[in-house]
């Protein structure tokens, strides 16, 4: 039996996490596109199905009727690799997050918080291989831009999490979310949470900080060689991005899946961290609505010069709060 | 045969593959790529050795930090830069070649050392590798040689940032030379 414990049990969750992923990605796209619209006074999709509700298996069925397109001048393996490794990282991030009481998507491993640090580590390797695999000079402008931006907002993102890390003193999420906290380490969290959602925008390459992709000077930027289902993935994988990330970062501010009741009903659980989930997704659809993108210099510069001393003055105050309030 | 040597094996032949790789293909993307590879089929063996916080480490570094660098600089440089002349290649090989071997034979030795006397308790390495053990060692055991290599790193962060300087400086420097001809 040790075997079917293992292997198959955690190989059904992860089946049923990527559909249930995937379908959401779906909808987030459609949910995307209605909450623009709003912005934007105008409809948004409005013919597939009610609401526009069937626009995504629409979208779906479009792009796998696409002709598979590979240009001559690619380097083919790496061309095929990147838009697989483009989404997987979004898809794995998931494993170490708690959906319900004393249950982790897939695993409660003591390595929580260097699980997520370490797949954000490895999630601009689709886009960097990409731009250079495209063999083109906007792509391989936009996959320079992209591997700067992301390494560099990684080294503020760390920060936060080492502060959070610090105050939790666990490195398990699930004891995270378990555990208690006091009133001013709630406050002092949420004063890190804008800080945290901006190198969020940045790591996944989100609107305002998708320079990678901008249209006006680098046509599409690291995908603007990339066609059909190969597309396709690196769009999923955007979006998981963000479904992903708002998941993190609700279990990290937020209290992930708590909520009243949700102790004695395990089932409420998911139903509560999806609703934080939501809420934050419309966070990234609002900004992406009502921000414009700024100049790639000013970006790193506002990562180097602000994002990063202010993480680190962020870490000495939460290592001094931790040794002497905790 | 059990199930956890017969994982060892193959991923032990992926990471062999992959470092074969990394010597033998010609394009330099490519053998970053292998690199990385190596790098992870080494995490997952740290993972099965217990030693969770290595793999992390490893990923973290190596995956998400130095594979890419080396992609980065590839990228700016260009990646078919295959024009060393033969003088040079001759002779990098014979370095290379030579300190694999000195690299082989100290790796042997000390593998070797450890298998002839299996003195430590294999029970209290295996609690080694989780976060909290490895920081309680580094921080006091070794606390040294931890503040030696953030030393270290200082220095080199240090160096990094006065070569830059030196360049931007020369490069205003020679306008300024002329504009006083």
């Amino acid at each position: 039996m040790d075997w079917l414990q293992l292997l198959v049990f955690p190989a059904i969750r992860a089946l049923i996490l990527i559909f249930v992923l995937l379908t959401g990605f779906a909808y987030l796209t459609w949910y995307e596109r209605k909450l623009l619209a709003r912005f934007q006074v105008r409809y948004g999709p409005n013919r597939a199905g009610k609401f526009g509700l069937l626009q995504p298996a629409a979208d779906a069925v479009k792009a796998f009727f696409k002709e598979e397109i590979i240009p001559n001048h690619v380097d083919k393996p790496v061309y095929l690799l990147a838009p697989a490794l483009a989404l997987v990282p979004a898809l794995i991030i998931w494993a170490v997050i708690p959906i319900a009481k004393g249950t982790p998507a897939i695993a409660d491993v003591n390595i929580g918080f260097l699980w997520i640090l370490a797949v954000a580590g490895i999630e601009s390797y689709g886009i960097i291989l990409a731009g250079w695999s495209s063999n083109n000079n906007y792509s391989l402008l936009g996959a320079l831009r992209s591997s700067a931006q992301m390494v560099s907002y990684e080294l503020p993102l760390g920060l936060f999490l080492v502060s959070i890390l610090m105050l939790a003193g666990s490195f398990s999420l699930v004891d995270l979310v378990e555990g208690s906290r006091q009133w001013w380490e709630w406050i002092w969290l949420w004063l890190a949470f804008p800080f945290f959602f901006i190198c969020i925008l940045a790591e996944t390459n989100r609107s305002p900080f998708d320079l990678p992709e901008t249209e006006n000077e680098l046509v599409a930027g690291f995908q603007t060689e990339y066609g059909g289902m190969k597309f396709a993935l690196f769009f999923i994988a955007e979006y998981v991005n963000m479904i992903s990330t708002s998941a993190i970062m609700a279990t990290l501010f937020f209290g992930g899946w708590k909520g009243p009741f949700a102790e004695q009903y395990i089932w409420l659980g998911p139903v509560y961290l999806l609703i934080k989930v939501l809420i934050l997704l419309f966070l990234f659809i609002w900004v992406r609505a009502s921000i414009g993108r700024p100049r790639y210099d000013q970006l790193m510069k506002f990562c180097w010069q602000f994002m990063l001393p202010l993480g680190l003055v962020y870490v000495s105050i939460s290592a001094v709060l931790a040794v002497f309030l905790k | 045969m059990s199930w956890s040597l017969l994982f060892f094996l193959l991923v032990g032949a992926v990471s062999l593959a992959a470092a074969l790789g990394v010597v033998t293909s010609r394009q330099p993307v490519h053998s970053a790529l292998f690199l990385l590879t190596n790098f992870a089929t080494l995490a997952v063996l740290y993972i099965t050795l217990d030693a969770q916080f290595l793999a992390a480490a490893q990923v973290i570094v190596y995956a998400g930090g130095i594979v890419i660098l080396i992609l980065f600089v590839i990228m700016l440089i260009g990646g078919d830069t295959n024009d060393f002349s033969a003088a040079q290649r001759a002779w990098s090989r014979t370095v290379g070649m030579a300190l694999g071997i000195i690299l082989l034979l100290v790796i042997s030795y000390s593998a070797l050392s450890r298998m002839m006397a299996p003195s430590e308790d294999t029970a209290a390495l295996l609690q080694g590798g989780t976060p909290e053990a490895v920081g309680i060692e580094l921080f006091t055991k070794y606390i040294l040689p931890f503040e030696l290599v953030a030393l270290l790193l200082l220095v080199a962060l240090i160096g990094a940032l006065v070569l830059g300087r030196q360049q931007e400086g020369a490069s205003e420097g020679i306008p300024s030379v002329k504009a006083n001809e």
